[in-house]
């Protein structure tokens, strides 16, 4: 049983595409973030497609891999976007221009 | 078109859509679920990849633990009501151009591609068995695997004195 590449790569491009848009197009900074996971879980997408197709296991490791850098940049973020709300009252990006040269 | 096709295509469809719902909702806990429903129709996928061990990881770790620990910001800091104004009107249409830009790149790629015809096996290998997976990653990846460790053990630290109140001056603990 057998899929055409194009599949997986199709719907891992229209995934990063879309966490592109949402990226661009949100102002709250947790929706960006999730924007942000979607891209990394493309990318993913992209890692095990091409792991099946040349059958080996190196994309698997190095998906383990963004996972958990993904985890640590969550967990900075997050803590990131608590300490700024605590400050600012706001999560609103426009907010954040404070660092404007 | 074998079933494996249809099963991917309905997957797809429930994936773009939860994505889309992500981008579009107003309220972020419903962002939350949205994405949550990605990652678990992007983890059958990956089963469907002959991935069982990612699949699982997928599920447990991101649908499971990242996923949780945004709803807890969301709700801690009660902003799931909070409507973010329109963006600046100068830049919906470079966000547009922008995206036509990823999805024309893209789009490009993958049609003039599409001649290659390679085609993904959807027998589950033994290449992704968990014992494989762990073999490598404690022989020919185990110093990338250390580096990892000492990544979330930093984050781990930076989260902590990132979000911990400021100590008032007087008050030493």
């Amino acid at each position: 049983m057998t899929l055409p590449l194009i599949y997986p790569l199709g719907l891992a491009f229209i995934l990063f595409a879309l966490g592109v848009v949402g990226f661009l197009l949100r102002k709250n900074a947790i929706v960006i973030f999730m924007s942000l996971e979607l891209m990394f879980n493309a990318a993913n997408l992209v890692f095990i497609t091409f792991a099946n197709q040349f059958q080996n296991a190196d994309g698997h490791i190095f998906v383990i891999f963004v996972m958990t850098t993904a985890a640590a940049e969550v967990a900075v973020g997050l803590a990131l976007i608590v300490s700024i709300f605590r400050s600012r009252h706001s999560i609103d990006i426009d907010q954040m221009n404070s660092l404007k040269g | 078109m074998t079933i494996g096709i249809l099963v991917f295509i309905f997957l797809g469809i429930v994936a773009v859509a939860a994505a889309v719902g992500m981008i579009l909702s107003r309220n972020t806990v419903y962002s939350a679920l949205f994405l949550i429903l990605n990652f678990l129709t992007v983890a059958v996928v990956y089963l469907l990849l002959g991935a069982p061990f990612i699949s699982f990881a997928q599920i447990s770790v991101y649908a499971g633990a990242i996923m949780i620990l945004f709803l807890f910001v969301i709700m801690l800091l009660g902003t799931d009501k909070i409507t973010t104004p329109d963006p600046v009107r100068w830049q919906r249409p470079l966000v547009i151009i922008l995206a036509a830009a990823v999805v024309i790149e893209g789009a490009y790629v993958l049609i003039t591609r599409y001649g290659a015809q390679a085609t993904a096996s959807l027998t589950a290998a033994e290449v992704a068995d968990p014992a494989t997976i762990g073999t490598l990653l404690y022989t020919k990846f185990s110093l990338p695997f250390e580096v990892t460790s000492i990544i979330l053990l930093v984050a781990a630290i930076g989260a902590v004195v990132l979000a911990r109140p400021k100590l008032k001056e007087g008050g030493n603990q």
